[in-house]
């Protein structure tokens, strides 16, 4: 940044709003002259698209003969299948008494009987809705992706803790990775990995390995550096002052970055199923293409409840007092738990006896049929008056302006909010996106994140504000914002598919339930850490309590606010690009025709990039209150 | 003096914190000692039964350690924190009874608050920060600047009406505080210890500050400090609090020369006497024979600046107050005063 | 020393390797270590591929059940969609498709170059696909079914959805489809909406029914929804053999396919008895249309519908059952 200082000059000050405003006008003005001209018309068979197509073909031909594949790519598939592999048939072996006691074990010895009988009844539970072999294909393959994951992921996060160097040359890739959109992971994988369990062990390992890195990374960093110099005053060698002072000390971080990292591998395996890719994904992907909530919620649920008791366990170790050991009486009940199942998965069936399982698609479809039809007329209109009044003009607007003056409007509000360098980045991406031969879908993708993001915004800030000057509305608030900030993506997926069939408004719905809880969260973190000081002499002002909201605590928090934007522009892209699954159409429909049709799959491909883009795009608009301090600060920097 | 003419009026005020304040209020366990209190029930009494009354134009010193209850009691003046009984008015107005419009109204014109973090607003220009007062009264941008200048060139700050609050010093961001409390005008100024987050020699310059300010506007002042120089220093008054009681209140000569208890005296052991009280605390009847045309000086002269004299004279020197005499001291009296050794004198006056 | 140390690893690789390593689940010197090879003793395991809609589920239920309750193997039903499942063959995910479409293109590529699936002979069904709509439109604009006449109408289906356009509503998009060409090649003023699902087709097509909504939709024969519901289809230029050779430039109607099943080389060589099954398969439209109907309007589980149709019909699948 520049060392100059920048201070407005404070003479012949216009009115803030003009200059804005005045562009604003230029670009209404621009856009009614040259509207329908400069426009980038979607062509299926773009040089991009057929390009990669033939590539795959061409793959797909040699994928037994070349060198690549034949003696690296294909090994590693080979390796990660006999991995997954043994990881199912270690689980099926032990047969489902078995897999219980063993889990309710191991949750014993992680947290106790409280978390011991949530394991014990969540994976009962899996039998019980006739889901056990889906459950035990995504346990297979989640652990498979978080072993890899921590594998390739610790190591490296310890190293860019304790090098500067390696930090700064990892972050970059990893805020990129973080952006992207799940979707965008398989058709790369696709091409070098085939489909199937394999493929999707390793998107899943890919998708989940940036908080590996970032949180041990972080937990390395963190540890006190006069430990450190005492150790190295020592004499230690760094072997031994990483093996006896940093990871013991960066221990109960280093869990939280084990608890993220199947976090994010269990909201990945659902989409690793559209490359095929075993477990309850397949359940919901079922579910999507039979139109049937009553297929996909068990399935949905399975994953939440999954995700729940792997969560609990790995909080419960990371929050475990370093200096108490586990009680002998709780490894004996954790022993006892674990055998008790291996000895009588020896005289059970090891599949989940028929007879104990329920089944509950008919009574959940037959719900969703009632609410569909009692709230139709709600439901459609609300669906109507958006997209009739909101997202298509808006669309018409973002498809029918020529290129240059969206590239020009991008680069002017990402210079504004965020400096010249995201300016430029988010220009190099979106001129990436037109030359990609995606411009026209891409601009109908930006449409559906702008209408669900404004709509995320409106919601997440009010809600943040109401709990932020309410602890009572916080409290009721605060444990629904945790249950869906662990479920994954798909889940969202279901109930806006029952209300609203498979549109745009759809994926909008969706992400709007994705992305609004970190919105609130941020914004309500935000408010509440405006200093008391500061509020009491507001008050003390005689200030109202909307003088004190609009004055006072929204203005301070606004770099809560924006990072709230920031992240709900993140996660609403990717939520809309899963919504292809569901109507949403534009990339994420690309996406996953390029996996449904052969001839599309370059389309699919590049829609893939494109979306990262897209995401990088958005993410640079808008990532000024992130990186960038306030602007009469610049000159400190 | 009448709670009518009193600029600030208090009587009977409590604040217990925690579950159940009410009841602990209505029960004898309010009078039990802090942590008993705790253990039973779970409450903090923070100010207990305090009362006192400020006259107009004078400076108020609540002094006391951390915790003791001093800044939980000037809240309560205005209500920032709810007092749990209690009656307290300002210029005759009732606070505790006032309707939320009228505390807004009695915030906005008629006290205003100095604090210790300053509570400066980081997103806003010193001038806009100077001016919020009266843009929460509704003042019209033009006025409210042109008022916020005229006070920024009061407290030293001209030429940084356009900075911002984080490019100011400590010192600085100070008197942007006081500078906004002054802006609008008001009858009370409550200071919440607003300079122990300062360096002590621009903790000095601010005292100093205050001083002037108070020399020029007149204002009412309440002044919350833990530091008893500070105390002495501005006080006319000084209330001492301990554990959410006011165990002294008298003048600065009053709190060292005549300790309540032995907390106070505690308190005031290391005050260098001299500096704080005044001839009348060292005069004593002249003796029969002893020849009264020594030099005159005035009673309230404090003690110190009566070394000089008394040094360079044969003769006792007579106070005088006003044109009686109020007695006399002599060397061997000030010799006497400054090794510590209590006269008779001083316990008869502190009596 | 890191180059040596890489070297080592390299040589290590390649000792190791031999051959190399190839996609369909092992080095060409190593067994695989699971999958259709057990099929061979009756115990094994039979994966056939679920495509989205549901005579296909249909028909993969019949055949599964009677692999698990008639033969003793066991059953994986994946879902897999049809062109990723052709890949399945391949990797050893799947080793039946049990109702293809068409799909010359895939014949080819994995039956004859390939070598890694083929043809099992045909499920009796007879297949057609098209554009359909409602009778009631048709009774209103007699000319309507002819699609030189679509654009004249094409107000009539618009929707929120559809841009300005007539809309035409399409499944799931797995599904084969000429529709892109088609209304490219024949100059239609429609755009495609895909609805995402068989299901969506379903529920529009009786809402336009019900409702009297114009509705212009991508669907296909065999399909329980006919006796259910009038609908009309739309003619478009016939079709003539190889007017669909370049997917690019189709502009004709669907052909009548014959449905046919699709197996893994290694299934057909290695699969015994479930083989045969699967190769014996072959029922009518009226069967499948029978177990589908069970399926989505009867309330029954894919299992308990084909099992209604096993019990009612045992003369049919008894000539099935290898002997």
């Amino acid at each position: 940044m520049s060392s100059t200082a920048v201070t407005p000059a404070s003479r012949l000050r216009v009115p803030r709003w003009v200059v804005p405003a005045g562009i604003a006008a230029l670009f209404a003005l621009a856009y009614l002259a040259f509207r329908g001209t400069g426009t980038l018309p979607h062509n299926s068979e773009a040089a991009p698209f057929t390009a990669v197509t033939e590539l795959r073909e061409w793959i797909d031909d040699h994928r037994n003969d070349n060198p690549l594949f034949l003696y690296f790519l294909n090994y590693i598939r080979l390796f990660v299948d006999a991995l997954y592999t043994s990881f199912h048939a270690v689980l099926v072996a032990m047969g489902w008494p078995g897999l219980i006691g063993v889990m309710g074990g191991l949750a014993w010895l992680a947290g106790g009987w409280r978390v011991a009988l949530m394991a014990v009844a969540g994976f009962c539970s899996f039998g019980v809705f006739g889901l056990w072999q889906s459950s035990v294909e995504t346990l297979a393959l989640v652990s498979a992706a978080v072993l890899l994951s921590l594998a390739i992921g610790v190591p490296l996060g310890i190293w860019a803790g304790m090098s500067a160097r390696v930090r700064k040359a990892v972050t970059p890739v990893l805020d990129v990775m973080q952006i992207m959109p799940t979707f965008a992971y398989l058709a790369p994988l696709a091409l070098f990995f085939h489909i199937g369990a394999p493929a999707g062990v390793i998107a899943t390992m890919i998708y989940s390995i940036p908080p590996a890195i970032r949180i041990t990374a972080l937990a390395i960093e963190q540890v006190s550096p006069t430990a450190v110099e005492a150790s190295a005053s020592l004499g230690a060698t760094q072997a031994q002052t990483l093996f006896k002072v940093y990871l013991p000390l960066a221990r109960s971080t280093m869990a939280l970055a084990v608890n993220q990292t199947i976090m994010m591998a269990l909201s990945m395996v659902v989409i690793a199923n559209l490359i095929s890719a075993p477990g309850l994904g397949s359940d919901i992907i079922r579910g999507l293409s039979r139109a049937q909530v009553g297929i996909m919620l068990p399935a949905g649920i399975a994953i939440v409840i999954m995700a729940v008791i792997l969560d609990r366990m790995m909080v419960s170790v990371a929050r475990r007092d370093p200096h108490s050991r586990i009680g002998r009486g709780n490894v004996a009940a954790a022993g006892v738990l674990a055998v008790a199942g291996l000895v009588a998965a020896a005289f059970v069936p090891r599949q989940w006896p028929e007879d104990l399982t329920v089944s509950v698609t008919r009574p959940i479809n037959e719900a969703v049929l009632w609410a569909e039809t009692s709230w139709y007329g709600v439901t459609t209109f609300v669906k109507d008056t958006v997209t009739i009044y909101l997202l298509n003009p808006l669309e018409t607007v973002f498809t029918t302006a020529p290129w240059w003056l969206v590239a020009a409007a991008v680069l002017l509000v990402a210079w504004r909010v965020s400096g010249v360098r995201p300016a430029l980045t988010a220009l190099v991406c979106l001129l990436g996106i037109a030359l990609l031969g995606t411009w026209e879908h891409s601009m109908r993708t930006l449409t559906t994140v702008a209408v669900a993001v404004v709509a995320t915004l409106a919601i997440g800030v009010l809600l943040g504000i109401a709990a932020a000057r309410s602890d009572r509305f916080s409290a009721v608030q605060r444990p629904l914002l945790d249950a869906a900030q662990t479920m994954p993506a798909f889940v969202y997926l279901l109930p806006a598919l029952a209300l609203f069939g498979t549109t745009r408004f759809t994926a909008i719905f969706a992400s709007i339930i994705y992305a609004v809880p970190p919105v609130v969260r941020l914004v309500e973190d935000g408010i509440r850490h405006v200093p008391t000081s500061v509020i009491e002499a507001a008050a003390s002002a005689g200030s109202t309590s909307a003088q004190i909201l609009w004055k006072v605590q929204l203005p301070m928090a606004r770099r809560a606010i924006l990072l709230a934007a920031n992240q709900g522009i993140v996660l609403t892209l990717a939520m809309v690009v899963v919504g292809g699954l569901v109507g949403a159409g534009a990339l994420g429909y690309d996406v996953v025709l390029g996996f449904s049709q052969r001839p599309d799959f370059g389309m699919g491909f590049v829609a893939g990039v494109a979306t990262v883009l897209l995401g990088v795009m958005l993410d640079r608009i808008t990532q000024g209150a992130d990186r960038r301090s306030l602007p009469h600060k610049r000159k400190f920097t | 003096m009448s709670p009518d003419n009193a600029a600030i009026a208090v009587e009977g005020l409590w604040k217990i914190f925690g579950p159940k304040s009410e009841r602990v209020l209505a029960s004898e366990d309010k009078h039990l000692d802090p942590a008993a209190l705790r253990e039973k029930t779970g409450c903090t009494a923070a100010v207990r039964d305090v009362g006192f009354e400020v006259r107009p134009g004078e400076v108020f010193v609540v002094m006391g350690l951390s915790g003791s209850g001093k800044s939980t009691l000037v809240r309560c003046l205005t209500r920032l924190i709810e007092p749990t009984a209690g009656r307290v008015t300002i210029g005759g107005e009732d606070v505790i009874g006032a309707s939320p419009a009228k505390l807004r109204d009695l915030r906005r014109h008629h006290v205003s608050m100095v604090f210790q973090h300053f509570g400066l607003l980081p997103h806003r220009r010193v001038i806009d920060n100077v001016a919020y007062g009266l843009e929460v009264q509704g003042a019209a941008k033009a006025a409210r600047h042109e008022r916020a200048r005229e006070i920024l060139s009061l407290v030293g700050l001209d030429g940084h009406a356009d900075s911002y609050p984080d490019q100011l010093s400590g010192g600085m961001q100070q008197r942007v505080g006081l500078a906004r409390a002054l802006a609008v005008d008001p009858q009370v100024m409550l200071f919440d210890e607003p300079f122990s987050a300062l360096d002590p020699l621009i903790r000095r310059d601010m005292q100093a500050e205050v001083v002037r300010l108070h020399r020029e506007v007149g204002k009412t002042m309440v002044f919350i400090t833990h530091d008893l120089s500070e105390a002495l220093k501005l006080g006319e008054r000084i209330a001492i609090m301990r554990d959410g009681r006011i165990v002294q209140l008298g003048t600065p000569e009053e709190l060292v020369g005549a300790p309540a208890d032995d907390y106070v005296a505690d308190f005031v052991r290391d005050v260098p006497r001299s500096h704080v009280l005044t001839l009348r605390w060292i005069a004593r009847p002249p003796e029969e024979r002893e020849n009264l045309d020594g030099p005159e000086l005035p009673a309230n002269t404090l003690i110190k600046d009566a070394i000089g004299a008394v040094s360079t004279s044969s003769r006792p020197i007579r106070v005088m107050d006003g044109e009686e005499l109020a007695g006399v001291f002599d060397r061997v009296d000030m010799l006497a005063f400054l090794s510590g050794q209590e006269t008779p004198a001083t316990a008869q006056v502190g009596a | 020393m890191k180059i040596r140390l890489f070297a080592g690893l390299l040589a290590l690789g390649l000792a190791a390797g031999c051959g190399g390593a190839t996609v369909d689940g092992g080095a060409t010197t190593a067994a695989s270590p699971e999958g259709s090879a057990d099929a061979a003793t009756p115990a094994g395991t039979v994966k056939i591929a679920i495509n989205p809609w549901v005579g296909y589920e249909a028909s993969a239920n019949v055949v599964a059940y009677l692999l698990k309750n008639e033969l003793g193997y066991t059953v994986e039903l994946p879902e897999i969609k049809e062109q990723l499942a052709w890949e399945g063959f391949e990797t050893g995910d799947v080793d039946v498709i049990i109702e293809n479409w068409g799909h010359p293109d895939l014949k080819k590529q994995y039956i004859e170059e390939k070598k890694v699936a083929v043809e099992a002979g045909s499920t009796g069904n007879k297949g057609v696909i098209g554009w359909y709509i409602p009778k009631w439109m048709a009774d209103e604009n007699p000319d309507i079914t002819d699609w030189k006449n679509l654009n004249k109408y094409a107000d009539l289906f618009k929707t929120s959805e559809s841009g300005g356009k007539g809309q035409l509503l399409f499944g799931d998009p797995s599904y084969v489809s000429n529709e892109a060409a088609l209304i490219k090649n024949l100059k239609l003023d429609f755009k495609i909406v895909t609805g995402g699902s068989e299901a969506a087709l379903i529920k529009s097509a009786q809402q336009a029914q019900a409702q009297k909504k114009p509705l212009l939709f991508y669907f296909w024969d065999p399909h329980w929804l006919f006796s259910q519901t009038e609908l009309v289809r739309v003619n478009l230029p016939e079709y003539t053999e190889g007017c669909d050779a370049d997917p690019k430039k189709v502009a004709c109607d669907y052909p009548e396919m014959d449905l046919d099943k699709i197996v893994s080389k290694k299934f057909a060589d290695t699969g015994g008895k479930a083989y045969e099954l699967v190769k014996n398969f072959q029922w009518t439209n009226e069967d499948q249309n029978k177990v589908s109907d069970d399926m989505t309007n009867g309330g029954m589980s894919g299992e308990e519908a084909a099992k209604a149709w096993i019990e009612a019909n045992p003369d049919k699948w008894q000539a099935w059952i290898p002997k």
